[in-house]
């Protein structure tokens, strides 16, 4: 039970007051977020799909032409290699770094000797600069001045052509991807494995589970939603690499390692097609969407079962 | 007047001994001789900003910046942009209508035509006319491809002649002398050389250009010439599927084919310098601006052996492809004046002598290629003076003067990567044409 005294009730009545005749004013603090939102994500991405809408060259008239641009995106080949040499190198992107920062993973996670020193060698290409790591891989793949060759030549195997042939460009691209984004893949599943439980291990070494079995039925499981963020990240960031095959090929031979972002960097930046740039822009938008929606519901599945519904 | 000329000379004087002092000058550069008449303080106070292209010409302009500033009493705020970005910038700037610059640095065998058409730079022909502003004559000492690249279709004079490359044949004289051969003076002959010098097992190779895409069109578009003819004609209809077309194609897949190194698709200038470099090649076919390196014993292992051959003739013309740069004023500008000064400044024989005696560029001014005493300070061979003057005479332009010039490079030079590969030339050229007919012609629709 509760007296209240005359002078409390003043001051309940009054907080109440404030607090009605504040609140219809909190929304101004939301303005300058508001703003900026809409300033560098909503309106860009309205202008581009408006400006797709447009045949607009630098330096001509523009005209509303609706979904031409879009209609030519179907019948342009070089565009439709670009968006498979896309698909290809970023599913070897993701793969190649998955198992084998997952294999590094496991070798770190034992009681090696200098474990901490071999760790740090481990992540360096990740902290390197995309440029200058690309500077160096196109010295090293030069058919005759590369030291890449000339290790094969140590073991008897010929001179590779590695980014300077159609065939081996885009596997050649994926090996500096590898060599950089292990690292990152390594480091996450390491984390993993840092929280995993041992419980089911020691059940598991009582029933005499061999070592693959263990990794097979109680390791990977345990790490899945860790390999599930590993591989949103690897494929975002292979999906929207560009300065490191920029720099080694640009794009080519010809146009064997071209994939989306570079040739919309060409159609809208050097040869000042906006319009059509921003089509393909768009279009590659979609495609990141979706995949992402792919991904973070395949994520959400593989995520662990408590057992308690939640 | 009278004042403003005595002070200009006393300037004229005083920059030169600044130059002198500074061991500037180097051998037998030229004095300002050209600026007897004009008046340099007429804009003194002005300020200008210049847009230059990142390169050793730049640089060169960039280091005499304040000579200039001395001279006329404009300030200058110059910027150098890698050649890719300095040109995106530009575009999406002069189409704004409001450059941020009053001077811009343009490559003529790409920008002109667009340049031209957005109509974004000044006419200069009042101020090369006006006697305060341009001595008599100021054209005169530019060669012919200078002034072709300078004038626009209306007759006017866009941006002023500034460095002009012409593509030449370097050669490596020990290999040649090992197989007893002498610089090939046809293409037949620079063929029959390519492939005796090629000897795989010892990693040697008779000839090396460009094969990555883009980076090869000018190659094949020089062979071109020697058919006697262009890519494009005087109406802006395609020539690049004709019979000599083909033969030109057929004569790059050959060379790029039987006697250059493996990987050449990938191969743009760097790479093709770097095998030259190590002595493993006979023939380089470039542009003659690619050569201090090779007379640089820090990077080169071919100091001292290295020929400078005039392109070799072909079956129907002898000529030598030739890409260039221009300075112009820009439309927009508020000091075209301060800025055109600067541009005379920049394509003056002082700072061609500097540009040919540093190996940074060669300039469009006959007069200083032809000057003795200019030629004592070149730090390159004479040979290599000489191609460059021998070129000037058979100088042709190398690209097409039209708006999608990266356009047709991107798809002419794919065509070329493809038959690096093996792919028909005729099929190749044939379909590349087909590509390439729509966007010339949507280009010069409106």
């Amino acid at each position: 039970m509760s007296i209240l005294t005359s002078s409390d009730r003043v001051v309940g009545a009054a907080s109440v007051g404030r607090t009605k005749r504040l609140r219809p004013s909190y929304w101004p603090f939301v303005v300058p977020a508001l703003i900026v939102v809409i300033g560098v994500i909503v309106f860009p991405w309205v202008f581009t799909l408006w400006m797709s809408a447009m045949e607009w060259r630098i330096g001509e008239e523009q005209r509303f032409v609706g979904l031409q641009n879009y209609a030519r995106l179907f019948t342009d080949v070089r565009f439709l290699e670009a968006m498979l040499h896309t698909l290809v190198y970023t599913a070897l992107s993701v793969l190649a770094p998955l198992v084998l920062g997952t294999a590094a993973a496991l070798a770190f996670n034992t009681k090696l000797p200098a474990r901490g020193l071999l760790r740090g060698i481990f992540v360096m290409p990740m902290m390197a600069t995309p440029v200058a790591i690309a500077l160096v891989w196109t010295m090293m793949f030069h058919p005759q001045l590369g030291v890449l060759n000339y290790l094969l030549s140590l073991v008897g195997i010929g001179p590779l052509q590695w980014v300077y042939h159609p065939s081996t460009v885009i596997l050649s691209l994926v090996l500096v991807e590898t060599w950089q984004w292990t690292p990152l893949v390594m480091l996450i599943v390491l984390g993993g494995l840092a929280a995993l439980p041992t419980e089911p291990y020691e059940s598991a070494q009582i029933d005499g589970a061999t070592a693959w079995q263990r990794f097979r039925y109680l390791t990977l499981p345990m790490i899945k939603p860790f390999l599930m963020v590993a591989v949103i990240i690897r494929t975002i960031d292979a999906l929207k690499s560009f300065d490191i095959l920029y720099t080694i090929t640009q794009g080519g031979p010809g146009t064997a390692s071209e994939t989306i972002n570079l040739y919309l960097y060409s159609v809208a930046f050097t040869y000042y097609d906006i319009g059509y740039g921003s089509a393909i822009a768009v279009v590659f938008f979609v495609l990141i969407i979706l995949l992402s929606l792919i991904l973070l519901y395949l994520r959400q599945r593989s995520a662990w079962n408590t057992g308690d519904g939640q | 007047m009278s004042n403003g000329m005595s002070l200009s000379r006393r300037r004229l004087l005083a920059s030169g001994a600044a130059a002198g002092a500074l061991g500037l000058s180097g051998i037998g550069l030229p004095a300002f001789a050209q600026t007897g008449g004009v008046n340099w303080r007429k804009y003194a106070g002005t300020k200008i900003e210049v847009n230059l292209i990142k390169s050793p010409r730049g640089d060169t302009l960039t280091k005499y910046q304040k000579e200039f500033e001395e001279l006329t009493g404009i300030t200058v705020v110059s910027e150098q942009t890698p050649e890719q970005q300095q040109r995106q910038k530009a575009v999406i700037e002069l189409t704004s209508g409001r450059p941020s610059f009053d001077v811009v640095h343009i490559s003529y065998h790409v920008q002109k035509r667009q340049f031209e058409k957005g109509k974004w730079l000044a006419d200069l022909t009042p101020f090369i006319k006006d006697p305060a502003l341009t001595d008599a004559g100021f054209l005169d000492d530019f060669s012919e491809a200078g002034v072709t690249f300078a004038r626009n279709p209306e007759g006017g004079i866009g941006a002023l002649p500034f460095s002009v490359d012409y593509w030449i044949v370097y050669w490596n004289k020990d290999l040649f002398a090992k197989k007893n051969l002498s610089f090939p003076k046809t293409f037949d002959e620079m063929v029959a050389a390519a492939a005796a010098l090629t000897d795989p097992p010892s990693q040697t190779y008779g000839f090396v250009a460009r094969g990555m895409k883009n980076a090869n069109t000018p190659v094949w578009t020089s062979l071109l010439l020697g058919y006697d003819q262009y890519s494009v004609d005087a109406n802006r209809n395609l020539l690049t599927d004709t019979p000599e077309a083909i033969e030109a194609a057929k004569l790059y897949q050959t060379l790029m084919t039987k006697s250059a190194p493996p990987g050449v698709t990938g191969f743009n200038w760097a790479e093709c310098q770097s095998a030259f470099l190590q002595g493993r090649v006979g023939m380089w076919f470039d542009g003659v601006g690619f050569a201090p390196p090779l007379e640089d014993p820090e990077k080169s292992r071919v100091v001292g052996k290295v020929g400078y051959g005039l392109m070799p003739k072909g079956p129907k013309a002898h000529a030598a492809a030739t890409t260039g740069d221009g300075i112009g004023v820009t439309a927009a500008s508020k000091n075209k004046e301060a800025a055109y000064l600067y541009c005379q400044w920049a394509t003056g024989k002082l700072m061609g002598a500097r540009l040919l005696q540093a190996g940074a560029g060669v300039p469009f001014r006959t007069s200083v290629l032809s000057d003795a005493e200019v030629r004592k300070g070149v730090k390159m061979p004479a040979a290599w003076v000489d191609a460059v003057v021998e070129s000037a005479k058979i100088s042709r332009l190398a690209l097409p003067v039209i708006i999608p010039v990266t356009e047709f490079r991107d798809v002419l030079g794919g065509a070329l990567t493809n038959m690096i590969s093996g792919s028909d030339p005729a099929a190749e050229l044939k379909r590349a044409t087909a590509d390439f007919k729509p966007i010339l012609e949507r280009s010069e629709k409106t």
